[in-house]
């Protein structure tokens, strides 16, 4: 240790600087602080150039040892893809309906399905799966389902979406504009209205409804069945629940009657893989709505 | 030392330091701590601990690849950290304790940063003799007695670094299969480069930086400033009784002949007889050094010793100093003694209170409530469960509430869940309210769900929320 200074004070020069008389020495550093100081000078420098470090036009200078984060992600993603690989397969190879007896490969697609949910299909039907009521973006987690709940089902539907124009395999389906095509009339539309709402187990005029009875019969039952049940071989939504799409109110009814609902989603065959397909179909079938 | 004249160099080389032997109460008290903290650290890797066929067998081990710690029949899960906090905290006021009492006894007698200087000391005076032996070999030119005294003495610093190092990954994994690997080669890199570095700050802080770690580099000491006051015992030279210094004989001399024994011994390189100062770690060699000086001049013992500043004034004026005691039992140290205490019984409360299960429930608030085709109204809740215990485990789960629900498990029949040994499942379970009732058009129902082990008489419960349908 250095010897005290404290026996002859004024052997030290000051800084010059004075606080209610107390002086500042100006005592030199530790030897050893000043040489790790020079060193972090020269390594700062030899790490510039081993590094990529100086910016230059388009880009920074690449440094002698060729390091790249951006490499490094590539690698990090080929390692990982290759890590999964058979799983992957795995999932591709087996049954729908098995996935969720294999305990490897259900973990695998819950965890895989749910970052495709939130990258591709969270946008509509939102990142709890919740969809948007009213909005026409369908609850998944619900147990009413337009074109089937079975794994079978919801791997179609992702797969070839719906009423798009990209895929001829696309699951179709229109609804006729009754009121703007004049297929119905004003006095037909509110009397099938009340019919709907009837059917539904919410408040109604029972006379307009009864008469809205027979309209039903002759224009929806068709698609939609005689009981308002729907048929899912065509996505004709069923009626006689508590579930609606585009909303429950006499007023979105009419709406919908007047001009008709046209839903779209897209094929999703050209943008995923299908073990991403079928981690996601997985992933949707066990929010709580699956069949 | 510069001159008024001159321009102060930038540079202050290190002025080596050379402790001389001694003996004495507090050195003995100093090996006896060495023997048995050095013991426990390099040991307690290698005590053996049965928990069964599933879990570890090393008594102290951080499992970090699993997450757990194991300290004999204690096992710590991540979840259970504030055990963790608590001790650091419970070390945290030991030390201030320690020190409002007693000073920088910590720096003086448990630091590794001492205990492991003191042990590069011991095996420096083996090989290159004592002080005045050091002193001349520090001198001497690099010719062959010198070049193969520092090589034995490096090399031997060199393997207690490595066994320090090595002791330390230890804690860490299994102790024999890692050694195995680390012979073998077969250890993880990062086994190796951890023991390399620490191997190499035992090598350099106890062989070289020594006491300027004290002095530069550790924090402690500018905090402890703020624990002691006038109370707390140091050690101090009795000016008053030693000096005027003079040779033995001297006339009108005190009790200090200036023989340098305190000086000499110091392994700060300091001089006790300037007063409290900075470099000070109070390790008490001085007052060994300087006792065994006044038993062979024949004055009484105690020219250096451990004192507080309140028993200054006193002793000037020729009263007795207050007895120790009445020193290390004030407010202060029993507020400090109650908080430490207070946090460890607390701790061992909590041990031994902590449930078998541990239950954690998330309910789903996305969203809050899903409506069903019937009408009903739906909630899920995800329930986290870890099985603690050391084999498979069947979960039942059950709900109360004033308001009727009915309870059911994501992809599973029935409600029950296995959980394999020492995991941690995670279950989505759902509560349905039909249509009308209570807990369908209430905004909140408070509802409690329990998990039950089977075949045991263990259960846990958790409050949570019902969300009904907003009207």
């Amino acid at each position: 240790m250095a010897k005290p200074l404290k026996k002859e004070p004024r052997q030290v020069e000051t800084t010059g600087h004075a606080w209610d008389g107390i002086e500042e020495y100006n005592n030199p550093l530790p030897r050893w602080w000043v040489w790790v100081f020079y060193a972090t000078i020269v390594w700062g420098i030899g790490y510039t150039i081993a590094y990529p470090a100086w910016p230059l036009i388009k880009e920074a200078t690449p440094g002698l040892l060729g390091a790249s984060t951006r490499a490094d992600v590539a690698e990090e993603i080929a390692r990982v893809d290759a890590a999964n690989a058979a799983i992957k397969e795995g999932l591709i190879a087996a049954d729908l309906n098995a996935i969720g007896a294999d305990p490897e490969l259900a973990a695998y697609a819950e965890r895989a399905g749910a970052a495709v949910f939130r990258t591709n299909c969270a946008q509509c039907h939102g990142s709890g799966a919740a969809g948007v009521v009213g909005k026409g973006y369908p609850n998944l987690l619900d147990d009413d389902w337009l074109w089937g709940g079975t794994m079978e089902d919801i791997h179609l539907t992702i797969t070839h979406g719906i009423r798009n124009t990209t895929d001829p395999d696309a699951r179709y389906s229109e609804m006729p504009k009754f009121g703007v095509d004049g297929i119905l009339d004003a006095t037909q539309i509110s009397q099938v209205v009340e019919h709907v709402l009837a059917i539904s187990g919410q408040e109604h005029d029972a006379a307009l409804a009864a008469e809205g009875a027979t309209v039903f019969a002759e224009n929806c039952a068709a698609c939609h069945m005689e009981d308002g049940s729907g048929d899912r071989a065509q996505g004709a939504p069923r009626l006689n629940d508590a579930i609606w799409l585009y909303g429950g109110t006499r007023e979105a009814i009419t709406q919908t009657v007047t001009y008709s609902r046209f839903g779209v989603m897209p094929n999703w065959n050209t943008r995923l893989s299908e073990d991403e397909i079928r981690a996601a179909a997985f992933y949707v079938h066990g929010r709580g709505g699956g069949e | 030392m510069t001159t008024p004249e001159t321009e102060p160099s930038l540079y202050a080389a290190r002025e080596p330091v050379f402790p001389r032997r001694v003996k004495g109460t507090f050195r003995t008290l100093k090996w006896w701590i060495m023997g048995i903290t050095l013991g426990i650290y390099y040991i307690t890797p290698w005590l053996r601990w049965d928990r069964g066929p599933s879990l570890p067998d090393q008594a102290v081990l951080v499992d970090l690849a699993n997450r757990r710690f194991f300290f004999f029949m204690i096992e710590i899960w991540p979840h259970e950290f504030y055990f963790v906090a608590g001790l650091l905290i419970m070390a945290g006021l030991g030390l201030f304790l320690f020190t409002s009492a007693a000073g920088r006894v910590w720096c003086g007698y448990a630091c590794p940063q001492t205990v492991w200087t003191d042990l590069f000391i011991l095996v420096e005076r083996w090989i290159e003799g004592d002080r005045n032996a050091r002193i001349r070999l520090h001198r001497q030119k690099w010719d062959a007695e010198k070049i193969r005294k520092r090589a034995i003495k490096w090399t031997v610093w060199f393997l207690i670094g490595l066994a320090t190092g090595g002791a330390w990954i230890f804690y860490f994994t299994d102790a024999p299969t890692l050694l195995r690997d680390l012979v073998t080669g077969q250890a993880h890199p990062v086994a190796y480069i951890t023991m390399l570095i620490l191997t190499m700050t035992t090598f350099f802080f106890g062989g070289f930086a020594r006491e300027q770690i004290c002095i530069y580099a550790c924090p402690w000491p500018r905090i402890q400033a703020a624990m002691m006051d006038e109370d707390t015992l140091t050690i101090a030279y009795r000016e008053w009784r030693g000096e005027p210094r003079g040779k033995l004989g001297t006339e009108g001399a005190g009790d200090c002949i200036d023989c340098m024994a305190c000086v000499n011994v110091c392994p700060m390189g300091i001089d006790i007889r300037n007063g409290q100062q900075l470099a000070c770690i109070t390790c008490g060699l001085c007052i060994d050094a300087c006792n065994d000086m006044m038993d062979k001049i024949g004055r009484p013992r105690g020219l250096i010793g451990y004192m507080a500043l309140t028993d200054e004034a006193r002793e000037r004026a020729g009263q007795p100093p207050k007895s120790v005691w009445s020193h290390v039992f004030r407010v202060r140290t029993m507020l400090y003694t109650v908080l430490w205490a207070g946090i460890g019984i607390g701790l061992v409360i909590a041990l031994f209170m902590r449930s078998p299960i541990d239950m954690n429930v998330t309910p789903v608030r996305n969203p809050t409530y899903v409506t069903l085709s019937d009408g009903s109204i739906r909630n899920a809740y995800d329930i986290r469960l870890r099985n603690m215990g050391g084999s498979d485990a069947q979960f039942a789960i059950a709900v109360t509430s004033d308001a009727f629900v009915t309870l059911s498990l994501e992809g599973r029949e029935g409600l029950t869940v296995t959980v394999p040994a020492n995991e941690t499942l995670s279950q989505r379970v759902y509560l349905t309210a039909a249509p009308g009732t209570r807990a369908a058009v209430e905004d909140r129902t408070d509802v409690r769900l329990w998990v039950e082990e089977l075949g045991t008489t263990n259960r846990v419960s958790h409050d949570t929320i019902f969300n009904g349908k907003d009207q």
